[in-house]
């Protein structure tokens, strides 16, 4: 019969010890080394005044690693004149997989073209996917998601994670290289 | 005798200060130094406001001891439906107060004289004269004898609180305690009796004073050169005695919860995770005191440097009992941030590898050491006369 030779390529550590291994001192003190080199880094990094972690601080950092395109919070476009772009005509509010989009709408006689604007737009945060259907469905491009996420940690507990329309009314169109306000004219 | 008095207070004060001060920061330093060493932050957001003001006093996270503290002082104080009030009631004072009361033999300095160090102070001098006072707070022949005593009653409080818990977790954590509090408690014994035989002496001062000599012309006198198989020994049993990792079997927390203390709640528990920290103090106070020198810098002595060359600076009294004390507290330090790192590095071991560590390894090994310093002694002496 035929020796089966086994050709696969051992990946893994065999897992005996040597006797070197079993005496444990010098290995527990390069083990120490290893720590205490890390600590030490870190140390010097931290006292000459950079960072010695990856963690980065939440509320006040953001991470850096953000992709451009990151879905991190809405914000409702504006007009020239500073009123929200939004028509309360509640097609995000209805596509919506997780429901959490609240629009009360309101009658605004003194602009004919738009005289229906939201006097509330609430989402509530807690129950958001930032699947970012709403912002496909819009048809006035009332509603963006931005890569900054929402500053939704506070020290009081009543805050509750829902952000209504003064929150979401941040959007800088001059920091919005993407989609920048208003819509360059073009072709026809 | 009233001036006796006065001195030995502040003593008792400094000491007992000094004690809860550090255990306090430890609990910090432990943190801190656990979440630099894994590329962590840390503890960072506790902080003091100053009142009136919106200054807040951060300090990387320095003040979280103070608010654990706090909590713990806070929380309600539950009891279990236990066997003996009394006994769990007692039991954190049993693992607290021996602990405490060990760093009472432990020369914190050198010799003070009150009338020149407070010279400046109008009639100081005349009122203490010419007395002269060792830096600890119980001036004992018996020093050594005295920690060994001591840390034998600390078993006695986690056999207590596992006991008196009415907890089957709690039972298993203090019978671990109790087998290898015990074990390490020998050799440890067997450890330092090396070094009585090299000094003579168990009084922890003239041992620390014998240290501030040199070997062979240049290297200084400390136990580490003259026992360093003993000093790792010591080590090795003291974090053992410790409970700490690798050898925290008994609150092992992934086998027992909290192994004896898991019945404690509120400051009960506080108690027995302060004794805890201030035992890392201690172990790290007697390390120092015994194989680093003590409270000496190399070739120092009372009188200030005796450096090798024969070349001798002297210093003033009230310099030299500031450096004492000073250098006393770094050499603790740095051994607690030693201590720490052994605890964040290593595994921890099985019960079966810890007893047979202690019985079958490091037992014949400070058996040896011993016997060798017993020979090597005797042959110098012999030499000798």
């Amino acid at each position: 019969m035929k020796k089966v030779i086994d050709r696969r390529r051992k990946y893994w550590n065999e897992p005996t010890l040597g006797w070197w291994e079993r005496f444990y001192l010098f290995e527990v003190l390069r083990g120490f080394s290893i720590t205490g080199g890390v600590f030490l880094r870190n140390m010097k990094r931290w006292i000459t005044g950079g960072k010695g972690a990856l963690t980065a601080y939440y509320p006040e950092e953001t991470r850096a690693d953000y992709a451009a395109h990151n879905r991190g919070k809405h914000v409702l476009t504006q007009r020239p004149d500073g009123r929200p772009q939004c028509i309360a005509c509640n097609l995000c509010a209805t596509v919506c997989p997780a429901r959490v989009i609240e629009i009360e709408a309101g009658f605004d006689p003194d602009d004919p073209a738009h005289p229906k604007y939201p006097k509330r737009f609430e989402i509530d945060y807690s129950r958001c996917i930032f699947c970012g259907f709403c912002v496909e469905v819009c048809p006035e491009d009332a509603i963006r998601m931005v890569r900054q996420v929402p500053g939704l940690p506070v020290p009081d507990r009543d805050h509750g994670m829902w952000l209504g329309r003064e929150e979401l009314l941040t959007w800088q169109p001059a920091r919005d290289p993407a989609k920048p306000y208003p819509p360059k004219e073009g072709p026809k | 005798m009233i001036q006796d008095l006065v001195v030995h207070g502040v003593f008792i004060v400094y000491a007992v200060l000094m004690l809860m001060t550090v255990g306090l920061v430890l609990t910090w330093v432990e943190r801190k130094q656990a979440a630099i060493m894994s590329d962590r932050i840390g503890a960072n957001r506790a902080y003091l406001r100053i009142p009136f003001t919106q200054v807040k006093l951060i300090w990387w996270g320095l003040f979280h001891g103070l608010a654990d503290g706090l909590k713990m002082l806070l929380k309600e104080d539950w009891r279990p439906n236990s066997y003996d009030r009394m006994a769990y009631a007692v039991a954190p004072w049993f693992a607290f107060v021996p602990v405490m009361a060990v760093f009472a033999v432990i020369p914190f300095g050198g010799e003070l004289v009150p009338g020149t160090f407070f010279g400046w102070f109008e009639g100081t001098s005349e009122w203490f004269g010419d007395r002269s006072y060792a830096m600890q707070v119980a001036p004992l022949d018996a020093g050594l004898l005295i920690v060994f005593a001591l840390g034998g009653i600390a078993v006695i409080g986690a056999m207590l609180a596992g006991w008196s818990s009415n907890n089957k977790f709690s039972l298993l954590g203090a019978v671990r305690a109790g087998s290898q509090m015990i074990s390490y408690e020998l050799v440890i014994g067997l450890t330092v009796v090396g070094l009585i035989l090299i000094y003579g002496t168990v009084n922890l001062v003239s041992i620390v004073e014998q240290q501030s000599g040199v070997l062979f012309g240049f290297i200084p006198a400390w136990g580490i050169f003259l026992q360093p198989f003993a000093a790792i020994l010591f080590l090795v049993a003291a974090q053992a005695e410790n409970q700490r990792i690798p050898f925290d079997l008994p609150e092992a927390e992934s086998e027992l919860i909290a192994g004896y203390f898991t019945e404690y709640s509120a400051m009960k528990m506080g108690l027995f995770m302060f004794a805890e920290f201030i035992h890392i103090a201690i172990i790290a106070a007697l390390f120092t005191t015994l194989f680093l020198g003590g409270y000496n810098l190399p070739y120092m002595t009372d009188a200030g440097f005796l450096l090798p060359g024969g070349f001798e600076i002297a210093l003033p009294h009230v310099l030299v009992v500031l450096l004492q004390i000073t250098v006393f507290w770094v050499k603790v330090f740095l051994m607690c941030g030693f201590l720490i790192l052994v605890r964040w590095s290593l595994p921890r071991f099985r019960y079966d590898q810890l007893l047979s560590f202690a019985w079958r390894f490091l037992l014949p090994l400070a058996l040896i050491n011993l016997a060798i310093t017993a020979v090597a002694v005797w042959a110098i002496q012999a030499a000798g006369a």
